[in-house]
């Protein structure tokens, strides 16, 4: 093997708390593409955000190409050559392409050149950017784009990756590892992060497994079966969901063309969509991230209304009802973001429980509110669902991404729904949690309700879903049984390469 | 190096101590501008906070701390659904102003016939709906057409200030005035004046409604659908869509109910302490509400002792001018400063400052 | 009622002098929200900048002394803000309103003793044949510096924020203050800067009322003409040279109804004098505003 690139020794950084990193040590070598392996809250962002200079180590220390290297601040990481394709959070919208790659760059030549350049290695690596279109306007693939060509232009010996697959087709996942390959064969060295086994199998050289800060394990990712490399992230074996194989009941929900504008500039519009669910059956809805979920899930809770006749339940038209209508008439949501759209985090759990459970669960007469009954409810969601927390008084964000998932998935099953549409159920959750979370939506099925399940984790759709179809642009393909459905038949469902153009890497 | 941390949740006990931290540091900073002006700080502070309260002309100046507080409670109360709804309406005292015109005007249409049964409420009635018509602008228009109401509120004032100007000039003024601008007084004709319900304990119809407004507005806050639509909605929007709030009705009940109060306590202020509509009879109650809304953390138990706390400044202010000839706008600085200082000290509430290096 | 005696070439001119303390005012609240800080406080740092300004100025007898006191004024002031809103991570539109209050008793205080003195005249600039030209030579040439500074200062923003690396960091952390920070840009700093230019920007608006509009002192003499700087920046969505258009549109409204005020014209005074309030209402209406800066007004703490 080369030389050793970034060598990290010792490195501990707490948080009240939490011990976010403990001791932590590993090298990179020049060119190599290394994994970093860990699940939600095992504190791969903390270290990445210390090597890229956004957080100081409270002990420990790091050395680039043998010289002690420390950071101050992302300026001086991006001067020693390390740079940082972020998974959320670092793209401006209402910039275009290159105005967003020159913030990146420390000395960016001017405008017309930049372009020049960016045309120039955007075609060198197989991925066509224009740069002057506005970021808001381009797809998460896109996007992606602009992030890795801001890293390339400054030559980086160290391209950090933050879950980069997150966003992407699985044929756009191909594009994206041919780059990465050729990268590396030029000596540019990757620290890829990511908790997607089989992938790290195919793409890294060698893995570090974080688990609750520290280093649990080094291996070659090559050599190490995924199922080895998961018990040793999560420190136990796995459960893995069962479901009982229940007859399919009559057709509960229908969505007859729903179709609707884009709710705000950089929304998606909703084209002709069609679906019908029937009760006891989960309809898994695939697609990559900003291809009209966040509309979907709107039209379904009532959020946005939609014209007459384009979602029915049970044959009764509902399109115009609002949120608190059609829970009434039984259809609830859990829309992705939960801080501040399912939960409202300044709140107590009793009061979140309120915010949804109001209708079916008689807690409001007459306008006025029936505070103890809300918190037999809050209180009942917490036992049920294993939530970890002192108790119902206590704020939203004071619980982790796990333990308010469980409260708000909880939350919207315990009013026993007979439709209940879910965005992203397990995003940012810990794996025990989402393991739980999707046995209780099955759970719910098998009790007879209908689940439209909406999420890009496409392992979690083959696990859980009885159908399949994918979201692209606003539209939906046609639902497919998903028994028998290859990835790569998935792949070309949610869209191929996307509008991207396909990839020509001269290696 | 100093750093602030996110607490898991609000503090409670900051909640309660961040106003009283408040009081007590814009005091001491009080008392340097005091000193700077040439004034014994703890004499100024004494006779501003003190002696309205306990002084040799307590009994005077009691009562009329609750003829100061009231309209400010009334007005703050209206202000603080709205407030904690993310909904600015700045423009109280606009509201303030037409809901006083058009108390007066039912008022002066019944002089010199009308019995009080039927005038007095009348002129209530007329007053909530001035207020409710002025705030309904730029409610409307928010909805309407996505403009500012922080600022279509507050240039409503201005134009509420012409209206009255030319109302004391023209349409409302007193024929047997001898030409003066002004209106007759209407606290002097016994079918329209608001009247101390409580002889000498300043309590007069305007503060008998504050005081019920603040019962009742705590009623709604706590118990009541829409106390917890406005809460959700002030701190997260998108979950009260999600919750079944409807955004634009929220922002028109909001911005009513602020109109009502602060029109209803124009309406008792003109029929009552200010006694007729003259070019100037509004002093900024409006303003000066936001302040005591604010100060007392937007809770309507709160507002009611800010109210208390404000029109101490109010009549100590003018005690002070009296006896010490401190400037009447020192007062006003005080006043700016209490909101300062506690928006400063709001930090602990949710944060917790930290010692140690910046990460 | 004589419209005869309503000069428009006059009309003009003086409408590009009462546009000025609101284009001063105007492009500091610009970078300030561009930035994405919503600072309400303009009122109170453009009276705090009045009465700094002119109590300079009647103590030195110079003009340009006042308005340097009074930019560093309305920054000082500023800096209050920065402070709560970006250290102290308060609520953006209540510390604002609260500025406003705090200015409006901060100026009565210090104008105690100054109110109906006359401030000294601020020199026009004289151009010998340009000025004396017919129509163009009143209009164009012949007012005092700060009407040319106010263009000028439009004309620098628009470069700044289209051709500068700062103008582009500055547009980047007002739009997304997360990414920014991400990015290793001093979201903090980089704010209190802005709301200082703007405090200072507030500041020479106050001073150009207090000395050359009106010229002298009198209490609350902004008269909502902060508030008016703030509905025009909504209006230009945030664009610099809309912003001029809509300061002069403002102006237009101002001049004309005080012309018809002095030309006896039937409609009343009390009426006539809500008409710039009312245009702007109306303005803020019709155009519907562009595209906010996506942080304006929201509280940045950089988390782990």
């Amino acid at each position: 093997m080369s030389d050793i690139l970034l060598s990290l020794n010792g490195l501990t950084k707490a948080y009240p708390g939490v011990v976010a990193n403990s001791d932590v040590s590993f090298e990179i070598h020049e060119g190599e593409i290394h994994a970093l392996l860990g699940e939600n809250g095992a504190g791969k962002s903390t270290l990445v955000k210390t090597i890229y200079g956004l957080v100081k180590p409270d002990k420990g220390e790091m050395t680039l190409r043998g010289q002690p290297y420390q950071p101050g601040e992302p300026r001086q990481a991006r001067a020693s050559g390390i740079a940082m394709v972020f998974q959320h959070f670092s793209l401006f919208d209402a910039l275009n392409v290159a105005e967003n790659i020159a913030l990146g760059m420390e000395n960016p030549p001017p405008m017309g050149e930049l372009e020049d350049r960016i045309r120039e290695v955007s075609e060198e690596y197989g991925l066509p950017l224009d740069p002057r279109r506005i970021v808001g306007d381009l797809s998460a693939g896109e996007r992606q784009r602009v992030e890795i060509i801001r890293c390339l232009l400054q030559n980086p010996s160290l391209l950090i990756m933050d879950e980069p697959t997150s966003v992407l087709t699985p044929q756009e996942v191909n594009i994206l590892f041919e780059t990465l390959r050729k990268l590396s064969s030029e000596g540019t060295a990757i620290l890829y992060i990511s908790h997607k086994l089989e992938e790290i199998r195919a793409l890294c050289q060698a893995a570090t497994v974080l688990r609750l800060g520290k280093v649990v394990s080094k291996c070659d990712p090559r050599t190490t079966s995924a199922r080895e490399m998961a018990e040793i992230m999560v420190g136990a074996s796995l459960h893995v969901p069962t479901r009982a194989a229940t007859p399919k009941g009559d057709v509960v929900l229908e969505l007859k063309g729903l179709s609707a504008p884009a709710p705000h500039r950089f929304g998606t519009a909703l084209q002709n969509i069609h679906i019908s669910v029937k009760a006891g059956e989960v309809l898994g809805i695939g697609g990559v991230a900003g291809n009209g979920q966040d509309e979907l899930l709107a039209a379904l809770s009532g959020e946005m209304k939609s014209a007459h006749g384009m979602v029915r339940l049970g044959g009764e038209d509902i399109s115009l009802m609002g949120p608190n209508e059609r829970r009434s008439v039984g259809v609830c949501a859990a829309p992705e973001e939960r801080n501040g759209h399912a939960a409202a985090p300044d709140m107590s759990l009793t009061e979140n429980a309120l915010l949804t459970g109001a209708v079916r669960k008689g807690l409001v007469s007459r306008g006025l509110l029936d505070w103890p009954a809300t918190r037999t409810f809050a209180e009942e969601i917490i036992k049920a669902f294993d939530v970890r927390t002192p108790g119902p008084g206590n704020a939203a964000r004071s619980l982790s991404g796990g333990n308010l998932q469980k409260f708000v998935i909880g939350r919207e099953i315990m009013q026993k729904p007979k439709v209940l549409v879910i965005n992203q159920p397990t995003w940012g959750v810990d794996a025990s949690a989402a393991a739980s979370i999707r046995q209780a939506i099955l759970d719910l099925a098998a009790e007879g309700a209908a689940v439209v399940c909406i999420s890009q984790d496409l392992d979690e759709l083959r696990e859980i879903s009885d159908r399949f179809a994918a979201l692209n642009d606003g539209r939906l393909t046609a639902p497919r049984d998903m028994q028998g459905l290859t990835i790569d038949e998935i792949g070309l469902m949610l869209g191929g390469a996307h509008d991207m153009e396909v990839a020509h890497v001269d290696a | 190096m100093l750093t602030l941390e996110k607490r898991p949740q609000p503090s409670k006990n900051w909640t309660y101590a961040a106003p009283l931290l408040a009081v007590v540091i814009t005091m001491i900073v009080g008392g340097f501008v005091f000193a700077a002006l040439g004034k014994d700080p703890l004499v100024a502070i004494r006779t501003i906070f003190y002696d309205p309260l306990f002084g040799e002309f307590a009994s005077y100046s009691r009562p009329q701390l609750l003829l100061k507080a009231g309209p400010l409670i009334l007005i703050a109360i209206g202000l603080s659904f709205g407030f904690r709804a993310g909904i600015w309406n700045i423009g109280a005292e606009g509201q303030y102003i037409i809901g006083a015109l058009a108390g007066a005007a039912v008022g002066l249409a019944y002089f010199p016939d009308g019995s009080r049964i039927v005038v007095f409420p009348l002129m209530i009635l007329a007053g909530v709906a001035g207020g409710m018509i002025w705030a309904w602008i730029p409610a409307f228009l928010r909805n309407r057409f996505k403009t500012n109401e922080i600022l279509v509120s507050l240039m409503l004032v201005y134009v509420a200030e012409s209206i009255q100007a030319s109302m004391a000039l023209n349409l409302l003024r007193n024929p047997d005035g001898h030409g003066f601008p002004g209106s007759r007084n209407l606290s002097q004709i016994p079918a329209s004046a608001n009247l101390e319900i409580f002889a000498n304990t300043g309590i007069h119809w305007g503060v008998f409604t504050a005081l019920v407004a603040v019962v009742v507005s705590y009623g709604v806050l706590m118990r009541h659908r829409f106390g917890f639509d406005v809460r959700l909605a002030g701190q997260s929007p998108r979950a009260a869509i999600f919750a079944g709030v409807n955004p634009k009705r929220l922002v028109m009940t909001c911005m009513l109910i602020s109109g009502a109060l602060a029109g209803a306590a124009g309406m008792f202020e003109v029929s009552g302490p200010a006694g007729r509509v003259s070019i100037d009879f509004n002093v900024g109650y409006g303003f000066t509400a936001i302040i005591v809304a604010f100060l007392g953390r937007l809770h309507p138990v709160g507002i009611l002792f800010a109210g208390i706390l404000m029109a101490l400044t109010y009549i100590g202010g003018e005690l002070a001018q009296l006896s010490l000839s401190l400037p009447g706008a020192a007062i006003q600085l005080f006043q700016g400063m209490l909101l300062f200082f506690l928006l400063a000290v709001d930090v602990m509430t949710n944060f917790r400052i930290r010692f140690g290096s910046k990460e | 009622m004589d419209f005869g005696s309503i000069n428009p070439v006059l009309l003009v001119a003086s409408l590009m002098v009462a546009a000025t303390p609101i284009i001063l005012a105007a492009a500091g609240e610009l970078i300030v929200e561009r930035a994405g800080v919503l600072n309400l406080g303009v009122e109170g740092m453009m009276i705090t900048g009045a009465i700094v300004g002119f109590i300079v100025t009647a103590h030195t007898g110079s003009s340009w002394a006042g308005f340097g006191a009074a930019a560093l004024g309305g920054a000082l002031l500023s800096l209050l803000f920065a402070l709560l809103t970006q250290f102290l991570l308060s609520n953006q539109v209540a510390t604002g309103l609260a500025l406003t209050l705090f200015g409006l008793g901060l100026s009565a205080l210090l104008g105690q003793g100054y109110n109906g003195i006359k401030a000294p005249e601020f020199a026009k600039i004289d151009i010998p044949v340009l000025t004396d030209l017919p129509v163009v030579g009143p209009i164009l040439f012949g007012h005092d510096p700060m009407v040319y500074i106010g263009i000028a200062l439009i004309a620098a923003i628009w470069a700044f924020l289209k051709y500068s690396r700062a103008g582009l960091v500055l547009r980047a952390v007002g739009e997304n203050h997360d990414a920014a920070h991400a990015l290793g840009y001093h979201v903090m700093r980089i704010r209190t800067l802005a709301i200082m230019f703007g405090g200072a920007c507030a500041g020479l608006g106050g001073a150009y009322i207090s000395l050359v509009r009106v010229p002298q002192w009198t209490d609350g003499m902004t008269a909502g003409a902060g508030w008016i700087a703030l509905a025009i920046v909504v209006f230009a969505s945030w664009q610099p040279w809309r912003l001029l258009i809509g300061a002069y549109l403002f102006g237009g409204v101002t001049v004309l109804q005080l012309n018809l005020q002095a030309a006896g014209f039937a409609i009343p005074v009390e009426y006539l004098s809500m008409s710039p309030y009312i245009a702007t209402i109306l303005v803020l209406v019709l155009m519907n505003a562009g595209r906010a800066p996506g942080s304006l007004g929201r509280v940045f703490h950089a988390s782990r």
